[in-house]
């Protein structure tokens, strides 16, 4: 035991964004690796093992930032990690074609007591843009292990592991250079130290906690000063309050640092070559361009998606689905009619009939994959900005809202991106009305049933929910969650070549999400649904659940529905594609031979299945997403809203679109 | 007169709401001008960051600091702007840009 406690390094990985850092730690774990949330935040945590020779390598991923100030729970996180769980060795990934930018994190990490480790990554792109780098000379000026790195190729890796067991084995000095601030602030940093000496924690360095004061870090200002005697305090607060530009001169400290540091390790070209990435951006963010772009790739993104998953979802429906349901019926010959209908209508065809958009959810967050990698999401966002303002949020947000194209969880697990509280609130809220694959499922199914032409049908029920959206978004901005504007700061990376490992690995987070829940709410829910419409009884008709429909009715008389669509919106709460498992049980398609679309066609006017169309766009989300807006938004009053506030806006619209459509002679 | 000027500009920058104007008199005779008065193409030096503490601590660290070169990419006259300082092309909202003092090269 001992000696296996020996042989385990605990490393941190630390990196800004963009700078290759997740490559990193997906090369050292594979799928090694466990994903969840660091305690009490919802930031999410990677931790994963990498063995190699006898040594056993506990590799926590820390949040991707570009400082350690207390800006952001990201940022405080990291730093909380560092001082209190105190690792071995932290290993800083920096990107070598953004240097002086990346290794500003590094100049934030080396005033800590953790030995520090430079992975100077993605050499091969710096070396593209003309500049030569020599990593020995860095490692001379900052006194730490610098290790040359293309982690996208795997270069590299073998190096940084051998210098990690270095670091931690020869128990040599730890004695980096570290930044000064700059010249003007000596005497103020020095007098605060003194002020704050003996009366600092002891796990945090003086120094580092004097700086921090001086930046104006409300966390560590906030720990230091009931510990401080008074008179020392109000001096301490005095030269806060006269410095209060101070952040600003830390900062430019650090910068100078680094200037020093890259002087003599960095030949620059004095003209760049016009690059790969200046060539793709005079297209990719030109405010007319730019939007043709997004939405070609959007439309191309889509057509590949439907083209090559419906197909597979047809064929997993077919030889899967059906199969396994047929399979049940005759192993069951002998068992109670109920149990076979529970296995075979209630989990079977519930779960079974989530689990055929898997094809389709597969391609399309592998394109959106792709598209994030190779840095294309980031100029989307960018074009995006000016529309996202409507709504009083910024470029950020839209990347979760086209996630939502997908499935709505993964959107509103990925408004994490967004700093602001309140606006990742708001995007929480509107998100499920971008319609997801579920839900154009059950419209490519039953617009062909109401009308001539489905496809124009399908594009203004799309448009309509945009609309939605943006109108939800205005209103919610303009009278509830008012507040100020965010700042907009976002990095546009380098493009560069998709690295397939990292983003099979996020597809694979993505899905295992839906997955889960597939596996378990949605079971659940589709086992209760089919209890409350078997019994007593037997016959849907008289189910329980028939009742529920019959209470529900009159709402339903407003847009020219009869209880079993009403049903059917309800069960759509489950899983949404359970809207047309549950018509097809309640219509009785089984017994009568004819389809369901000839069914409805002969049952409903085109107004009404108009005002379905709508409802079931607009509708409440499914039980998956609600769980996950609360879990993300960490409040029921939130969660509640939302769904009371889609109730409204769905009913109202399918009433409305009844109320058009029939004045129009439908 | 030109220290006083330097001094009530500090003043300034705790209260940056109420003389935001006045500081932008000031500082026109000081030869530095919101970045968002660059077109795209021109380069400038930053001069000074306005703003609450933690947006200018947010901007220091991605290196918006007095005295590095900064280059505007994309300025449409409405909507944000692209730049490129220390290496790294950088989106910006156009309030955050306003609040972003160069000096012209």
């Amino acid at each position: 035991m001992a000696e296996h406690e020996g042989n385990t390094i605990r490393v941190a990985l630390a990196g800004q964004p963009n700078v290759g850092k997740s490559t990193v730690f997906n090369l050292l774990t594979g799928l090694n690796q466990r994903v969840g949330n660091w305690p009490g935040k919802t930031v999410e945590q990677k931790a994963g093992t990498c063995n190699v020779d006898s040594w056993t390598f506990q590799v926590v991923d820390l949040p991707g930032t570009y400082s350690l100030s207390a800006n952001s729970p990201e940022e405080l996180i990291a730093r909380e990690y560092i001082i209190k769980e105190k690792p071995d060795v932290v290993v800083a990934i920096v990107n070598a074609a953004t240097l002086e930018r990346s290794l500003y994190l590094v100049a934030e990490l080396l005033p800590l007591p953790t030995p520090v480790i430079v992975g100077l990554n993605m050499i091969d792109v710096a070396e593209q843009q003309g500049l030569t780098i020599d990593p020995r000379v860095l490692e001379a000026a900052m006194g730490v292990p610098v290790v040359p790195m293309v982690a996208a190729r795997g270069q590299g890796i073998h190096d940084l592991l051998a210098r990690i067991e270095e670091v931690t084995c020869d128990g040599a000095e730890y004695t980096p250079n570290t930044p000064n601030i700059r010249a003007d602030h000596v005497d103020v940093l020095e007098r605060i130290e003194e002020l704050i000496g003996g009366n600092v924690p002891a796990e945090y360095p003086t120094t580092w906690v004097a700086l921090k004061i001086l930046e104006g870090d409300q966390q560590i200002t906030d720990m230091i000063h009931p510990r401080l005697p008074q008179e020392a305090w109000s001096e301490v607060y005095q030269i806060i309050q006269q410095h209060e530009d101070t952040c600003v001169a830390v900062a430019g400290g650090r910068y100078a640092w680094i200037a020093r540091m890259v002087r003599a390790a960095v030949v620059k070209p004095r003209i760049g070559p016009i690059s790969l990435t200046d060539r793709l951006d005079r297209w990719a963010t030109h405010p007319v361009w730019g939007l043709l772009v997004l939405v070609s790739i959007l439309a191309l993104s889509f057509a590949l998606t439907y083209a090559i998953g419906s197909p597979l979802q047809e064929l997993l429906h077919r030889y899967l689905v059906q199969n396994l349901a047929d399979l049940a019926v005759r192993a069951l010959d002998t068992a109670p009619t109920w149990l076979t209908g529970l296995l075979v209508d209630g989990v079977i065809g519930g779960v079974g009939a989530v689990l055929t958009f898997f094809p389709i959810l597969v391609i399309f967050f592998a394109v959106l994959g792709i598209l994030e990698d190779i840095g294309y999401m980031a100029r989307a966002a960018y074009v995006m900005d000016r529309f996202m303002h409507l709504m009083g949020l910024h470029g950020k947000s839209f990347l979760p809202l086209f996630l939502g194209f997908g499935c709505n969880v993964p959107a509103v697990m990925g408004t994490r991106v967004i700093e602001s509280q309140r606006a990742r609130l708001l995007t929480i809220i509107v998100s499920p009305l971008v319609p997801c694959t579920a839900r154009m499922g059950v419209i490519a199914f039953l617009a062909p049933a109401f009308f001539a032409a489905p496809a124009i049908v399908s594009w203004a029920l799309l448009a309509t929910n945009l609309a939605v959206l943006v109108g939800s978004g205005l209103l919610l901005n303009r009278f509830i969650l008012k507040g100020e504007q965010v700042a907009f700061i976002m990095e546009l990376p380098l493009y560069h070549l998709p690295n397939w490992h990292t983003i099979a690995i996020t597809v694979w987070h993505r899905l295992l999400s839906f997955l889960r829940r597939a596996g378990t709410v949605i079971l659940a829910v589709s086992i209760v649904i089919w209890m409350l419409s078997t019994f007593p009884g037997g016959d849907p008709e008289t189910s329980v659940l028939a009742s529920v429909g019959r209470l529900v009715e009159p709402v339903g008389m407003w847009m020219g529905l009869d209880w079993r669509m009403m049903l059917a919106l309800i069960s759509s709460f489950v899983a949404k594609e359970n809207a047309v498992a549950t018509m097809g049980v309640l219509f009785g398609v089984g017994e009568s031979g004819a389809g369901l679309p000839a069914i409805l066609r002969n049952t409903l006017s085109p107004s009404a299945g108009l005002a379905f169309l709508v409802t079931q766009m607009l509708f409440v989300p499914c039980v998956s997403t609600v769980a996950t807006i609360k879990q993300e938004s960490d409040s029921w009053g939130w969660t509640l809203f939302s769904v009371l506030f889609l109730l409204v806006v769905s009913l109202a619209g399918g009433v409305f679109a009844y109320q058009a459509a029939r004045l129009l002679g439908w | 007169m030109m220290k006083d000027k330097h001094h009530n500009s500090r003043h300034g920058l705790r209260l940056p709401k109420r003389s935001n104007q006045a500081e932008q008199i000031s500082l026109s005779t000081n030869n530095s001008q919101p970045l968002t008065t660059l077109n795209g193409g021109e380069s400038a030096v930053v001069q000074s960051l306005r703003g609450g503490a933690s947006f200018r601590s947010r901007l220091a660290a991605l290196g918006f600091t007095p005295g590095a070169s900064i280059r505007m990419l994309q300025n449409l006259g409405h909507g944000p702007v692209l730049v490129t300082i220390r290496d790294t092309r950088i989106a910006l909202g156009r309030g955050e840009a306003c609040k972003i003092h160069v000096r012209p090269e």
